[in-house]
């Protein structure tokens, strides 16, 4: 069979996983802030309150402790809800319902029934938004046992991983950097999944293995890119799923390296760094590290809205280059 | 006119006139007139630079809502304190903020209220008792109620309010905190500012009841009413609650109806409401409008002294932006600032 790959932004990609996943089961539905004729706050969800209608497209009032609480309760018992938070970090007033209900009903109940939820959280900095808009909240769901949390960096991958996630029997948390939403790229038509659980090597090489995550994939390919010139031969491995995180392609890819340096927005102290960095240091990939591993993450701080300042919070491409080109030089 | 110096008469004397004109001297409503150009025409002067590229991030404007931030702090005092919204600009204009330090804030300057790190969501005068907007919807309504309930520990005498939207209406906090302010009989007004839309959402869609006010009941409050485009309604209605407050007799909700004349933000098209509905707004019910004819009914300014009003508002715009271009951007070494109490 011949699959049209077409051009499709990140947004639009959502938008089409959303809408195959409505064609294809009458279970699937839409919950969110502003999400039917508004469109989304970022224009996600588009123009599907037109397709698909406003039962499944469901505008709820600003009650995020309710509206999740609400999904979590239609999964229990038989539906497919895909909830939108307007940003991600509102899911600091949800909190309850994905970490004491969505993520334990299971276990407590002893395998008697699953959650099929999936929670949508736009995050990340870089739109001037200030510190309750702007906030990577990832490691925090990650750290629940019963939630499973991704990060898709491209419209390919966010597209394969929502249609994933819906088929998933469990709760899937998916995190969107707000920054990717216009970013293009080939997505193939109708439906297909992306696995959840399974790291990407985007970029294959020899000298330094760079752990990156959503959109700092895309900075780290660049600093790739540019150091290839220097000689330094980068292999960039896209996590994609925080939580079950794939432990193994990065202690192989390090095997091969003998050098790691994790990218992640997210504050940088007990984050996604450090469960990268312990997976190595506790397998045997350990003995193969040449160099001390480096983290770069945000800054200890809540994200400003001085423009300037809210960049200099999260890794830039020249951060990662300067980073990169010490470690390969064995400097650190 | 014959009744220009007599604003501030008693209500004996002047029966028939609304309840500011009786209140209030006419220095104190022309100052308001001052103040509420000064809100709409800080925002227009917002609005212009973040379309020219100066300003960053989003911004959400109150144009069409200044008389109902402006009768709310009439009785307050800079003791008093405020939470505010993301629509807060107005609110910290009314609590007597200089828009110099705001429009600093807003270019992300140092000689911003909150040192370029808020910008216009997290907007703040502390000296004035504004304790802030808030990017989370009824995030500033619990806080407020610890204000009250600070200022009865304290016994300090002072009330507190919180602004918030219909849409807050339906979060757990909005409900929380006023069962917690009635039980406990807290110095704090509740001023929902009805302007029909959370985002695209409107309150026939969104919330049970009719109105925000009937939620008083619930909490066993006065729930109160008011034109919020009105200022003089707004007012008579912000005195009595902090009367009551002020006398321990405990919290209010007031339910002041308006209108945003602008999108919700700076990513809206207006696909939830109609153009006719916004006009009729914007033509027949205006706040600024309105009180500008009653305060020439009353005789208590001409078209004159309208004009100086406006010549006076476009001078302080125009040198508060002058400041906020001249003055000095953070320092990244300052980046981790802030985050702690710096302890001497
Ligand atoms: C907890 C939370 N949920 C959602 C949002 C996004 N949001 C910001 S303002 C807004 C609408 C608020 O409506 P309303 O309370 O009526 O205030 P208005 O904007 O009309 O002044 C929404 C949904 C938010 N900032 N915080
Ligand atoms: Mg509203």
């Amino acid at each position: 069979m011949d699959v049209a790959v077409r051009e499709l932004s990140y947004a639009q990609a959502i938008q089409e996983a959303m809408a195959i996943a409505m064609e294809q089961d009458e279970r699937v539905f839409l919950m969110g802030e502003d999400i039917g004729v508004y469109g989304g706050a970022f224009q996600v969800t588009g123009d599907l309150v037109e397709r698909f209608g406003s039962e499944r497209v469901m505008d709820t009032p600003i009650s995020e402790l309710g509206g999740a609480g609400v999904a979590v309760g239609a999964a229990l018992t038989g539906m497919r809800p895909i909830f939108e938070f307007q940003f991600s970090d509102f899911a600091t007033l949800a909190m309850e319902q994905i970490v004491n209900q969505a993520a334990k009903m299971r276990f407590m109940l002893g395998g008697e029934v699953s959650v099929p939820v999936v929670m949508r959280f736009p995050a990340g900095s870089g739109t001037g938004a200030a510190a309750q808009h702007s906030q990577s909240l990832e490691a925090w769901l990650g750290h629940v046992p019963g939630l499973k949390v991704i990060q898709p960096a491209t419209p390919h991958d966010v597209k394969g991983m929502l249609l994933a996630a819906v088929a998933d029997p469990d709760p899937v948390m998916i995190f969107e950097h707000k920054l990717l939403y216009k970013m293009k790229g080939p997505v193939p038509e109708g439906h297909y999944t992306v696995p959840i659980g399974k790291a990407d090597i985007r970029r294959q090489g020899r000298d330094l293995t760079i752990v990156a995550t959503s959109i700092m994939v895309h900075k780290a390919l660049e600093a790739a890119a540019a150091l290839q010139a220097e000689g330094i031969d980068i292999e960039v491995i896209d996590l994609r799923t925080v939580r079950p995180m794939d432990k193994q392609t990065i202690i192989d890819s390090v095997k091969k390296t003998s050098r790691l340096l994790c990218v992640y927005e997210a504050v940088k102290t007990l984050g996604i760094g450090a469960e990268v960095s312990a997976a190595v240091a506790e397998s045997d990939a350990f003995d193969y590290l040449d160099a001390p591993i480096v983290r770069l993450g945000g800054a200890e701080i809540p994200i400003p809205y001085n423009p300037d300042l809210e960049k200099a919070t999260v890794p830039q491409v020249p951060d990662i280059i300067a980073a990169a080109r010490d470690l390969a030089k064995g400097k650190r | 006119m014959a009744t220009a110096r007599k604003a501030a008469n008693s209500d004996a004397a002047q029966p028939n006139l609304p309840f500011a004109f009786r209140k209030y001297t006419a220095e104190q409503l022309r100052d308001v007139l001052h103040k509420m150009y000064l809100i709409r025409r800080f925002e227009e002067g917002a609005e212009d630079a973040y379309m020219r590229g100066l300003i960053h991030g989003t911004m959400h404007l109150s144009i069409g809502q200044e008389a109902s931030a402006m009768g709310i702090c009439m009785p307050l005092t800079d003791q008093d304190q405020i939470t505010s919204t993301h629509r807060g600009h107005g609110h910290c204009i009314a609590k007597g903020a200089d828009v110099k330090r705001m429009f600093a804030e807003f270019f992300g300057k140092t000689t911003g209220y909150c040192k370029g790190r808020g910008g216009s969501m997290h907007i703040a005068d502390v000296t004035k008792g504004n304790l802030g907007a808030n990017g989370i919807v009824a995030g500033g309504i619990p806080i407020a109620v610890g204000a009250a309930l600070a200022a009865k520990k304290l016994k300090n005498g002072k009330v507190a309010v919180s602004f918030f939207g219909d849409g807050a209406n339906n979060e757990g906090a909005f409900h929380e905190a006023l069962n917690m302010a009635a039980v406990w009989r807290l110095p704090v007004i509740f001023v929902c500012e009805n302007n029909g839309y959370g985002m695209s959402t409107s309150t026939e869609r969104s919330t049970a009841v009719k109105n925000i006010a009937d939620r008083a009941s619930a909490y066993a409050m006065p729930g109160v009413i008011v034109d919020g485009n009105n200022f003089s309604e707004v007012a008579e209605a912000a005195e009595a609650a902090v009367e009551r407050a002020r006398a321990g007799e405990g919290p209010t909700l007031i339910e002041s109806k308006t209108y945003r004349y602008r999108g919700h933000s700076k990513s809206d098209r207006n696909r939830y409401r109609t153009k006719e509905e916004i006009e009729d707004w914007m033509t027949n019910r205006d706040p600024i409008a309105l009180f500008e004819a009653e305060l020439k009914e009353f005789g208590i300014i001409d078209d004159a002294g309208i004009e100086a009003v406006r010549e006076a508002v476009k001078k302080e715009i125009a040198d508060g932006i002058e400041f906020a271009k001249d003055s000095p951007s953070p320092e990244i070494r300052d980046l981790e600032n802030y985050v702690y109490t710096e302890v001497a």
